[in-house]
C-alpha cells in the first residue's frame, strides 16, 4: 500500500448467503484527491465493491482500509427523502450526527450553489427533474466535504444530453475540491472523460482484470470529448472490456 | 361542462333523481308510511324528533371518536412496537389477525356480559378499527427505500433517528390510508356493539334509536337515524380525507393533482 493511497483493498472477497460469489481476489489503491472509475459489466461486483469500501458491507474474505467516518455516497437512484426539501434532503448527514460543522446552513447553501441548485433549495423532490434530482443527491454527499466521494452509476438513468452536462459539472466540482472521488459505471465513454485512471473490471467474481490511465489534462470540456485522442482511449477501454468479458464468457 | 364541475354535479343529481323516484313510488303505489315513509315524512320526522336524535348522534359519534383514537393511537404503537422488536411481532401478530378475523357481532355480546356496557361499545369500536391502523402502519415502517437507510447507516444515525425520521416519515401515507379505513369501522363497530346492547334493553346512541324504531314500527325515525348515521360516516371519510390531503399534498403522489 502507498503511503498517500486513502483506499486500500487487499486480496477482497464477497460470498453473499445465497452462494452468490460476488468478488473474489480484488485488490486496488486509491491515492488521495485522486478520480478513478471502476468499470465493468453489469453484475461484476462493483456496487458490491462500493458499499464494502463504504463500510455499508464486510468483506467475506480480504482486507479493506477506508476512511469509513469521511465518505459520501451517491446511489444510483437519487435516494431523497421526498417528505423534505432539497435543503433538508442535503441538510440530513448534520442532522444525523455523523458531521458537524460550525454552521451547518452555510455548508448546505455552499452545497447547493455548487450543483447550481441554490433556486431550488425550497422546492421538494417531485418538483425537482431527474437530473436536478441527481444534482441534489450530489450536494448532500458533498455537503461534509467528505474525504472520499463514492459514486454508484450516479447518472445511468439519465437521458445523454443531462449526463454530458453533469459529467462536466462533476468534474468542476472535483477540480474545485480535490476529493477522492470513486465512480462506479458500464459507461466506458463516462469513465475516459472523467476519469484520471480506470479499472477495468471482469464480472463473476469480480475482480480488477486491468488497469488503463488516462493522462490527459484537466479541466477536460467538450473539445476533449470530440477529440480524437478521447476516441483512441475509449477504443483502448472498450477493447479491454471486451477482454475482461471474453474471460469468463 | 369541466371534469371537476361533472364530478361534483352528478351525484347530487342522482341523489336528486333517487328522492323522486322514491317519492313517486310511494304516492304512486300507495304504499302506506309505516312500510316505506315518503321522503318529506322522513325530513319530517328529523325536524320533529331533531332533540332526540341529536343527542343520539353525539353518544355515538363520542364512542365513535374515542374507538377511532385508541385504534389509531394503538395501531401505530404496536406496529412501531413490531417494527422495532421482532421477538414481539412474532408473539402478537397473530393475535391480531385473529383479532381482526372474528366477527365483531359475535364478540359484542360477550363483551357486554364482562364490560360496561359504555365500555364494552368502545371496545366493540376499538377492535374493528385498530387492525388496519396496525396492518398499514406495519406495511409502511417495513417498506423504507433500502438505499435511504443505507444512507442513514452511513451518516451513523441512531435507532431512534432511523425511526422519527425516516421510517415514519415514509410510512405517513400507509398510515393515513389505515386511519380512513378505521374512522368509517370504528363508526361500523360502534353501531355493531350499540345494537348487540340495545336488544338487550339498554343504551342511548344511533344504532339504538334504529333498533328501538323497529320493535315500534316507527320506519321513518328509522330513516331518519340511518340518515344521520350515513352524514356521519361521510363526514368522518371527508375530515381523515382532508388531513390526508394536507399532510401528503406537497410530496406524495398520491395526493398530487394530476396536469390534463
Amino acid at each position: 500500500m502507498s503511503a498517500s493511497a486513502v483506499v486500500s483493498l487487499r486480496g477482497v472477497g464477497k460470498t453473499f448467503e445465497n452462494g452468490t460469489v460476488a468478488l473474489a481476489g480484488l485488490s486496488l489503491d486509491i491515492a488521495e484527491g485522486e478520480f478513478v472509475s471502476l468499470l465493468g459489466p453489469s453484475g461484476c461486483g462493483k456496487s458490491t465493491a462500493l458499499r464494502i469500501i463504504a463500510g455499508l458491507s464486510e468483506a467475506s474474505t480480504g482486507a479493506v482500509t477506508a476512511p469509513h467516518d469521511d465518505v459520501g455516497f451517491v446511489f444510483q437512484d437519487p435516494t431523497l427523502m421526498p417528505w423534505a426539501t432539497v435543503a433538508d434532503n442535503v441538510m440530513l448527514p448534520f442532522k444525523l450526527g455523523a458531521a458537524h460543522s460550525a454552521d451547518a446552513s452555510a455548508a448546505v447553501t455552499q452545497a447547493l450553489a455548487r450543483v447550481g441548485l441554490s433556486e431550488f433549495a425550497g422546492a421538494f423532490p417531485r418538483e425537482l427533474s431527474g437530473g436536478m434530482r441527481m444534482r441534489a443527491s450530489i450536494a448532500r454527499a458533498l455537503v461534509t466535504e467528505p474525504r472520499l466521494l463514492l459514486m454508484d452509476e450516479p447518472f445511468a438513468a439519465l437521458d445523454e444530453i443531462t449526463r454530458f452536462k453533469l459529467n462536466n459539472d462533476l468534474l468542476a466540482v472535483w477540480q474545485e475540491m480535490r476529493r477522492t472521488v470513486i465512480f462506479v459505471t458500464h459507461s466506458v465513454f463516462e469513465s475516459v472523460f472523467l476519469s484520471q485512471r480506470i479499472l477495468v473490471m471482469t464480472a463473476r467474481p469480480g475482480r480488477v482484470f486491468t488497469e488503463i490511465d488516462i493522462p490527459v489534462a484537466y479541466p477536460r470540456d467538450e473539445s476533449f470529448r470530440t477529440s480524437a485522442e478521447y476516441a483512441g482511449y475509449c477504443r483502448q477501454v472498450s477493447e479491454a472490456l471486451a477482454q475482461a468479458m471474453g474471460v469468463v464468457a | 361542462m369541466s371534469d371537476r364541475a361533472l364530478r361534483t354535479a352528478l351525484p347530487f343529481v342522482m341523489l336528486g333523481l333517487t328522492v323522486f323516484v322514491w317519492d313517486l313510488a310511494v304516492l304512486w303505489f300507495a304504499i302506506p308510511p309505516y312500510v316505506l315513509p315518503a321522503p318529506g315524512v322522513v325530513a319530517a320526522t328529523l325536524v320533529n324528533d331533531a332533540p332526540l336524535l341529536l343527542q343520539s348522534l353525539l353518544v355515538t359519534l363520542t364512542i365513535t371518536f374515542q374507538g377511532f383514537l385508541l385504534a389509531a393511537v394503538g395501531g401505530i404503537a404496536l406496529a412501531i412496537v413490531f417494527n422495532q422488536w421482532r421477538v414481539a411481532d412474532y408473539a402478537l401478530y397473530p393475535y391480531a389477525v385473529i383479532l381482526q378475523v372474528t366477527p365483531v357481532v359475535a364478540i359484542a355480546p360477550l363483551l357486554l356480559i364482562y364490560l360496561p356496557q359504555p365500555l364494552a361499545v368502545l371496545a366493540c369500536a376499538w377492535i374493528v378499527a385498530f387492525f388496519p391502523v396496525l396492518a398499514n402502519t406495519t406495511l409502511g415502517l417495513n417498506s423504507v427505500d433500502r438505499n435511504l437507510l443505507a444512507l442513514f447507516q452511513l451518516y451513523k444515525a441512531s435507532r431512534w433517528q432511523i425511526l422519527l425520521r425516516l421510517k415514519l416519515p415514509a410510512a405517513l401515507p400507509e398510515i393515513l390510508a389505515g386511519l380512513r379505513i378505521a374512522g368509517g369501522l370504528s363508526l361500523i363497530g360502534a353501531v355493531v356493539a350499540e345494537i348487540a346492547a340495545g336488544s338487550a334493553g339498554a343504551g342511548s346512541g344511533l344504532a339504538y334509536r334504529i333498533a328501538e324504531s323497529g320493535y315500534r314500527l316507527n320506519i321513518s325515525r328509522m330513516f331518519a337515524a340511518l340518515l344521520l348515521l350515513s352524514l356521519a360516516g361521510v363526514a368522518i371519510f371527508f375530515v381523515l380525507s382532508a388531513l390526508s390531503h394536507a399532510l401528503l399534498h406537497r410530496w406524495h403522489e398520491s395526493a398530487v393533482r394530476q396536469e390534463r
